[in-house]
């Protein structure tokens, strides 16, 4: 057998990926181009970004946000991250110190916010709490604090890491519901609107494969592990379901979501700004909400979450963990306090 | 070759050699969702892989 035959498309030294959506192989120089390219193209094609805009990068530590913000600097942008630390237990803690770890090696500026040490709450206690998926909560109050920061910290937009595979994941469940309101609004921009900073994923172009093996070939170090609350979650599936696709036609993920925002979302733009209501601000923290129809106070669903559940004492995140996931938790917590043994099967059963 | 997987962290023993699709055709994972690392470097799927690599399959999805 040959170490390896594949070529770069691009030099014809040896390929160190094979990417079957371009029908092409690409050396570690050739793939840092292709991705580059990639988020130019996505950056000018949506008008998402000015070279003079100060940029908050919504930081998590996982590979997708720490390879934007990477590609960004490189690309000359002046980009600073901001992690929120949910309270997932360990899984929060090692994610804090991937984000710190990759802005104290480059001298970047990372802001944080401590959930529970500034809200009063934390991502498993809100679960338990409302009785609601944590990916509820968690979503919530990350698109809050993002857009808190920004308007605090006078940023002109806020980049999060989504990329191909997030939003062709998310498209597909919005189409499998046929759920309109939401299609018309899943786009690669969100501009500025009555106090909600402009927000951009200049991430949509390129797979997550695509930005892990930026990550390995650039040496960043990151959280490779899934979060404990996401394991078994509706998007995963999704996603598995497209990669099954994908496999068998490669190409396919890129052109669901692409044509969709070349094709169908203009058709459904009118949609989308029928939704659009008034805004009005919030009661209690001033951020802009949808004003009631019963004539009380508008107060933001973030507050109304606060409200719940901050002061309740934290809840581990195993308590609000079900079946596979509770499951897959407890086996990685015995995996990352002893080394599995050799012969240990796939799914981790040692083998008799 | 001992090969590492996450999701949890833990090893398997495979027989090699064998190229990266093998390798991941015979743990039933999706090319599309794994990247293979041999000695800390991206290996294509047609790289061949030895019993004395050191073999890491990283998974690409996240959920969050």
């Amino acid at each position: 057998m040959v170490a390896s035959v594949s070529k770069c498309r691009v030099c014809r030294e040896p390929a160190i990926i094979d990417l079957p959506r371009h029908n092409a192989n690409f050396c570690a120089e050739h793939l840092l181009q292709l991705c580059r390219r990639q988020v130019e193209k996505a950056i000018a094609d949506h008008d998402m970004l000015s070279l003079d805009d100060r940029i908050l990068v919504a930081v998590s530590g996982g590979k997708d946000s720490l390879a934007i913000w990477d590609i960004l600097l490189e690309l000359g942008y002046r980009a600073e991250g901001l992690y929120i630390g949910l309270g997932i237990g360990d899984y929060s803690d090692e994610s804090g110190g991937y984000a710190q770890r990759f802005a104290d090696e480059r001298g970047l500026t990372l802001r944080t916010i401590d959930l529970r040490g500034e809200y009063g709450y934390d991502v498993p206690t809100a679960a338990k709490v409302t009785k609601r998926v944590p990916c509820s909560a968690c979503g919530m109050s990350k698109r809050h604090l993002f857009d808190e920061a920004a308007r605090a910290g006078g940023y002109d937009v806020v980049v999060t890491g989504h990329n191909l595979d997030d939003e062709a994941a998310v498209l597909f469940g919005n189409a499998l519901r046929w759920d309109v309101e939401y299609l018309a609004r899943q786009l690669p921009v969100l501009p500025a609107r009555d106090g909600f900073p402009k927000k951009v994923k200049p991430l949509v172009r390129l797979t997550e494969r695509e930005m892990a093996a930026w990550c390995i070939v650039r040496g960043i170090d990151y959280q490779v592990e899934e979060c404990p609350m996401a394991v078994g979650n509706k998007h995963l599936g999704y996603k598995e379901a497209l990669n099954s696709i994908e496999r068998q036609s490669p190409g396919s993920k890129s052109a669901f979501y692409l044509n969709f925002i070349e094709r169908m979302a203009p058709i459904l733009a009118s949609h989308s700004r029928a939704a659009a209501g008034e805004l009005v601000a919030c009661s209690s923290c001033g951020a802009p909400t949808t004003e009631p129809d019963s004539g009380d106070a508008p107060v933001c669903g973030f507050c109304r979450l606060r409200g719940r559940v901050a002061g309740h004492d934290p809840v581990p995140v195993e308590l609000v963990l079900h079946g596979g996931a509770r499951t897959a938790y407890r086996a990685a917590r015995l995996a990352a306090g002893s080394a599995a043994s050799p012969g240990a099967t796939a799914d981790g059963r040692t083998a008799q | 070759m001992i090969v590492r997987l996450r999701q949890p962290k833990r090893e398997v023993t495979i027989d090699g050699p064998c190229s990266v699709n093998q390798l991941l055709d015979q743990l039933s994972m999706n090319r599309e969702s794994f990247l293979v690392i041999r000695n800390g470097t991206l290996v294509p799927g047609d790289g061949r892989l030895d019993d004395s690599d050191q073999i890491e399959i990283r998974p690409v999805i996240s959920g969050g």
